[in-house]
């Protein structure tokens, strides 16, 4: 017999369960088996086929060319935004005029929706007559078509992100500096350390919590925000901005194969499990909360 | 006064009630649409369903939901969910595809009398090329186009070309696209000669042009096959890839779509392949004089049809069905074709619109509105196979590779090939 308490806890937390069985779990359960069917097809019903479909992803050249496509994608919008972000709110953190213009106007990207900013960058991008073969053109540079060549479609994608996140991420830097108590720099000013010591040895220490929680956010964002490639090249050219959530969309709603949706949907669950693991296991034990 | 008592009554006598006789009196009807071109579409269509109604008493719910990909994608969803229209405009192309996922109705199921067979030979030929399958008529035409090339008049006339006559052949269109690509001291292109578009989405309708001009069908018509290594589709895209990599008339990599007419209205490419559904936009935005052609072919004129065909879906009920087919015969009258052409800048699908007086005084007012209508003669219909996206993705993905000059023409065209056939193995009959 369970006791009053017992049961007044679970009538509390249910709701919340419920939501999250409901949305979370069950979703990621019927995923998983759906991984191991084939794709149901108008007469033809899905059929169990164990782990093929991981096979046939596994020789699916346009998958590798995707978690590639993402691991760039990752690796260079994460640090980027980051560091950004580090050096806009430090920017912004010191006495300057026309300061709160200054933070709105970093923080303006976060505000706008992705496909906003994609329409908007779209023009920035245009061969000849856009903003960058302008500025260019002022410098005597030539013709770039900047999301028509499978060599600059992908760093052009990379920068769009980067303009959107640094700002958000700023946010939480800033929030992070102003919380600093400032006798820190009182103690350190008596002691005559410079200032790229203190930053080293205490405002960067301090800053940590506030890194391994944006670090968390740019990893996820790195595999979730997808958006811009949608309205901006449609993961081409020949498949040179195919992202992982892309590729996932295109096999799901395009394809209508739910199978592989299904299996890359797992990959990429697998993926992002890992790397928050890795995240908090590693990262999180050298945090200095205080 | 209704009490609680006479209310269960009626609704178990309602329940009672067999199906068929709650499903003959139809009132109701949703149909899905997309825009894909400029103008006040959703007016234009909600006036169309009001007109029904009060024909026909049968209230038709229109909603529009994106461009074609994405109404394809919600019309599925929605079917698959159990809550899908009754009819939806989806591609032309997709019939085989839909067919595929086993949700389509044929005309010929839900009944076409001699008056119905009478009126389906109505229509254009080339507009009907993918509707028919297994012997069955799928999809009615409905918001219809075919590609068409707009020329900067003012730039032909400056490099010496004549602006009344549009080149008829590829070797004449690459020598103008040639004179028409002016560069700067220092060498900078200001204006290209012709574009053509090659993103997601639309390379394979380039494409589609590009073969019937070698006169090369690309596929069997119960889309099963494709042919996409023979000798003639490899010259097509050794055309396309040409007029940027030897005749320099063409920016290098993929040109997209939306771009396009933004480029030509700018002055910055003087010829560029685009839809007739374009047309409204171009005639309001043009700041200099500009011509409609068809496109040239290999030795002659030759092009490709596209756009959308009204679907029917098996989920609907037989009296839903048979509301939705009126509903397409009532859009297809020759007063209401001529009035969505002249709105919209589609193609109507019969000629007997053409015999109207609104469309003959429209035609005679803006005779590049007629242009197009003259090349359905020599129009094809659209590359269409089984999981037709997929065969597309093949085909956009190899094009684009050959476009930014990583594959040649040969290697693109061979590798779409063994693509397509591993895609469409399930579906070869032995």
């Amino acid at each position: 017999m369970l006791k009053r308490e017992t049961w007044q806890a679970w009538a509390l937390i249910l709701p919340a369960v419920i939501l999250l069985v409901a949305f979370t779990h069950w979703p990621a359960i019927t995923t998983v088996l759906d991984s191991l069917y084939t794709t149901p097809k108008g007469s033809r019903p899905p059929r169990f086929v164990g782990l093929e479909n991981y096979a046939a992803l596994w020789d699916d050249p346009v998958f590798w060319t995707a978690l590639r496509n993402n691991a760039v994608y990752a690796f260079a919008t994460i640090p980027a935004s980051v560091i950004l972000a580090l050096l806009m709110a430090l920017a912004v953190n010191t006495a300057l005029p026309g300061r709160p213009l200054v933070r709105m106007a970093y923080f303006t990207p976060t505000m706008l929706p992705m496909i906003a900013v994609a329409n908007i960058w779209l023009f920035f991008f245009t061969p000849d007559y856009g903003l960058f073969d302008r500025i260019l053109a002022v410098f005597g540079g030539g013709r770039h078509n900047w999301l028509g060549d499978a060599a600059t479609a992908l760093p052009s994608m990379i920068a769009v992100a980067v303009w959107k996140e640094a700002g958000f991420f700023m946010i939480f830097y800033l929030a992070a500096l102003q919380a600093m108590p400032p006798d820190l720099q009182e103690a350190s000013n008596l002691e005559g350390a410079s200032r790229v010591y203190f930053f080293r040895r205490v405002t960067l220490p301090l800053l940590m919590p506030t890194t391994l929680f944006v670090l968390v956010n740019a990893v996820i964002n790195a595999f979730r925000l997808v958006d811009h490639v949608v309205v901006m090249t449609h993961g081409g050219p020949n498949n040179a901005t195919t992202l992982l959530l892309y590729y996932i969309y295109e096999m799901g709603f395009r394809f209508w194969d739910t199978s592989m949706a299904a299996t890359l949907t797992v990959v990429l669950l697998a993926l992002l499990g890992t790397l928050a693991w890795l995240q908090f296991g590693v990262l999180g034990k050298r945090v200095h909360y205080r | 006064m209704i009490n609680r008592r006479t209310l269960l009554a009626a609704s178990a006598a309602s329940l009672a009630a067999p199906s068929i006789l709650r499903a003959q009196t139809v009132k109701k009807l949703s149909f899905y649409y997309p825009i894909a071109v400029g103008g006040p579409i959703p007016a234009i269509i909600d006036g169309y369903c009001k007109d029904f109604q009060a024909e026909t008493g049968i209230e038709v719910t229109p909603v529009y939901a994106g461009n074609y990909g994405e109404t394809l994608t919600k019309a599925v969803t929605a079917i698959k969910g159990g809550n899908g229209p009754q009819m939806a405009v989806l591609l032309a192309a997709e019939m085989h595809s839909l067919q595929d996922m086993d949700i389509l109705v044929s005309l010929d199921e839900i009944g076409l009398d001699a008056a119905g067979k009478a009126w389906m030979a109505g229509f254009y030929p080339a507009f009907l090329a993918n509707s028919r399958a297994e012997g069955k008529v799928w999809s009615v035409p409905f918001q219809r186009s075919t590609a068409v090339m707009y020329y900067n008049k003012a730039a032909f006339a400056e490099v010496g070309l004549d602006p009344e006559a549009f080149p008829k052949t590829w070797a004449q269109l690459q020598a103008a696209a040639t004179k028409l690509t002016k560069r700067d001291a220092s060498g900078r292109v200001t204006r290209w000669g012709i574009k053509m578009a090659g993103d997601t989405g639309n390379a394979q309708w380039t494409f589609g042009a590009l073969a019937n001009q070698v006169q090369h069908v690309l596929m069997n018509e119960a889309g099963t096959e494709t042919y996409f290594n023979h000798p003639k589709a490899i010259e097509a895209l050794r055309f396309w890839r040409g007029l940027a990599s030897e005749a320099k008339a063409a920016p290098e990599g993929v040109s997209n779509w939306p771009q396009l007419s933004p480029d030509f209205l700018e002055g910055n490419a003087a010829i560029i392949q685009h839809t007739t559904g374009n047309l409204t936009n171009v005639r309001t935005n043009a700041k200099f004089p500009f011509g409609v052609a068809g496109l040239p072919g290999k030795d002659g004129p030759r092009t490709v049809v596209g756009g959308g065909n009204l679907y029917f879906f098996k989920s609907a009920s037989q009296a839903e069905r048979a509301a939705a087919l009126q509903f397409a015969r009532f859009v297809s009258q020759p007063g209401r074709a001529a009035d969505w052409s002249i709105k919209t800048g589609y193609i109507a699908t019969r000629p007997e619109a053409y015999e109207t007086n609104a469309l003959k005084d429209y035609v005679a007012g803006f005779p590049a509105a007629d242009v197009a209508r003259g090349f359905l003669p020599v129009a094809v219909g659209e590359l269409s196979t089984f999981e037709n996206q997929r065969v597309y993705t093949a085909l956009t993905n190899n094009v684009q590779a050959c476009l930014n000059g990583t594959k040649t023409p040969e290697a693109a065209m061979v590798d779409t090939q063994a693509e397509a056939d591993r895609i469409l193995k399930p579906y070869k009959k032995a």
